[in-house]
């Protein structure tokens, strides 16, 4: 077995996600078989293999920057159209202080 | 006017001829595809507004005497992860039900600069996770050759609408086959371009070191000429490219004399036979079209699921977090606290298969795992790409099948992930090497189910394939 239950329930918390113990049970099984398949990668040498982090094409050094010019932001009001609950200009959230 | 048979040109004609103006076309497609759009629910919803104002600068433009532009009065549609200002755009989730964008997308905006009209929106699977269309939170797509069937995915609804001719071109987006994979099962060419070539601008982050937006046409014409308008550098993404967009069109010689063509080795054996026997048969036309053909080897080819599953579930991961019920307009109203806030409107709002992804990535993510999974498929994938780099030593282009089976049974797969993750073998390969691939109608199966042929070249040459794909689909054969 790659990953248990309580592994499970682990990583859910890391992830921000409250399951059902039904989705827990399910994705214990789902992981633990597409885990197993993962594993494979074991059978690989990469000694001596540089990671791929990116695709990387040919650019001039500072492709990647726009120039430093200042462009119109977005503004206070299309930014919380959105907003669950929006209030006084910022995105209301429940208290963060707990206990 | 006969709304599905038309093409980017025969548009162009037409406005030019004053046989209809853009407005009069853009009434008839809106109409058109709201009849028929019951039978596979591949839009989620038209924008008649915004499609009568781009139709009505077109017939101003004409009326000027300027030119309607390259795409000027084409109906198109665009995949529902790629934000439209004003305009709804849901990814195909519960959680952005209610999301209305306050920009447009680059390639959207491009589109419209060309006098392109967005009819409206096409379903897709949740955050383009999947390859059926099943994981909508819209329910799934139906393929408009074969109702009981998917229509591939994730790009379901923008394959299956150029399909059933209810927009002349689409927009999809790749990040590991979603646009290759529906367009095979849907029987019209679907083209990923070179990582880079297209800005992603827009484009709701699923895997940022694989995504990649792109067209869906019913002719390799009408798609070269659909990425010759979105792509090019962008400044507001940092990962675009600078390198030149070469005019496609132009280089539609069908002249592919003594092209060198590579065959995967390890890409036939995982075939069923009737998808085998099309392939060969494209292949051999092919060569009596003047290609050289050979067999190459792609050794890593074997490794490459579990790779692409481990770097793309850990990338989604990490963009999917901003889904957390303080910006994105659904938020579990339910919860006292805010962590517990962020975790039930998750909870809520993702579907199955995306929290198995955001669960597996952060897992591969998780403290004593990264080495193990994480860095080791980025080794791995340097290998993959190393396959390709070395076959193109020796080739100019990678002929492929594009799924190991035509178009399944809605409901068929949904029960076994990794069976369905298995079935995206030849598309991602060409997504983890960054490649512009693509896939070209290559015959149906005695069912009548449509098979695509991929075709792989080096990263921005996307002339190449083009030009390939383009005496492949012109070479006479009986439907």
């Amino acid at each position: 077995m790659k990953i248990t239950e309580k592994e499970v329930r682990y990583v859910a918390g890391l992830a921000n996600l409250t399951l059902t113990d039904g989705e827990i049970g399910k994705l214990r099984t789902d992981l633990d078989g597409i885990l197993e398949h993962m594993d494979r990668l074991n059978e690989v040498d990469t000694s001596g293999v540089e990671p791929m982090t990116q695709v990387l094409f040919e650019a001039g050094e500072t492709a990647t920057l726009r120039a430093d010019v200042p462009v119109a932001p977005l503004g206070n009001q299309a930014a919380l159209a959105n907003a669950p609950q929006p209030g006084a200009g910022y995105f209301k959230v429940p208290k963060v202080i707990e206990r | 006017m006969d709304i599905p048979s038309l093409t980017i040109d025969r548009v162009r004609q037409a406005l030019l001829a004053r046989e209809f103006s853009a407005s009069e076309l853009a009434a008839a497609a809106l109409r058109f595809a709201e009849a028929e759009n019951p039978k596979t629910n591949a839009y989620l919803r038209l924008c008649p507004e915004r499609a009568m104002a781009a139709a009505q600068r077109v017939d101003e433009r004409i009326a000027r005497g300027e030119d309607p532009g390259a795409l000027g009065g084409v109906p198109i549609a665009v995949k529902d992860v790629i934000v439209t200002k004003g305009v709804k755009t849901t990814c195909g989730s519960r959680l952005l039900a209610e999301y209305i964008p306050p920009y447009d997308a680059t390639a959207v905006m491009r589109i419209e600069q060309a006098g392109g009209v967005i009819l409206g929106k096409t379903n897709c699977d949740e955050f383009a996770m999947g390859s059926s269309n099943e994981n909508s939170a819209f329910g799934p797509v139906r393929n408009p050759v074969a109702l009981d069937r998917v229509p591939g995915g994730s790009s379901g609804g923008s394959a299956a609408v150029v399909a059933q001719g209810t927009a002349v071109v689409s927009l999809g987006s790749d990040t590991g086959g979603s646009i290759r994979q529906p367009a095979s099962f849907c029987g019209v060419v679907g083209v990923t371009p070179t990582y880079g070539r297209v800005s992603r601008y827009g484009l709701t982050a699923f895997a940022s070191s694989l995504d990649h937006i792109g067209p869906f046409a019913r002719s390799v014409k009408d798609a070269a000429t659909v990425l010759g308008v979105i792509g090019g550098r962008d400044p507001r993404d940092s990962t675009s490219a600078e390198a030149p967009v070469p005019d496609y069109s132009a280089h539609l010689t069908r002249d592919v004399k003594g092209l060198k063509l590579g065959l995967p080795v390890e890409y036939l054996k995982q075939l069923t036979s009737e998808t085998g026997d099309l392939i060969s048969k494209g292949v051999a036309q092919l060569q009596a079209l003047g290609c050289e053909v050979r067999e190459i080897g792609m050794p890593a080819t074997e490794y490459a699921i579990a790779c692409y599953y481990i770097i793309a579930t850990a990338e989604a991961s990490s963009n999917l977090a901003r889904y957390d019920g303080v910006r994105y307009t659904s938020r579990s109203l339910a919860s006292d606290t805010l962590s517990d806030m962020y975790r039930n409107t998750r909870g809520e709002g993702f579907g199955a298969e995306c929290k198995r992804r955001i669960m597996l990535g952060t897992y591969v993510l998780s403290a004593g795992y990264y080495e193990a999974y994480y860095l080791k498929a980025q080794k791995v994938r340097t290998l993959i790409a190393r396959d390709f780099a070395n076959a193109f030593q020796e080739v100019d282009a990678i002929v492929a099948p594009v799924s190991p089976f035509p178009a399944f049974k809605l409901g068929e797969k949904v029960d076994d992930p990794l069976a369905m993750y298995l079935s995206d073998i030849f598309t991602i390969t060409g997504s983890l090497a960054g490649i512009p691939c693509m896939s070209v109608p290559c015959g149906n199966t005695a069912e009548g189910l449509p098979v695509g042929m991929q075709i792989l070249t080096k990263h921005f040459d996307e002339t190449t394939m083009f030009r390939l794909a383009d005496a492949f689909e012109n070479v006479p054969r009986k439907q």
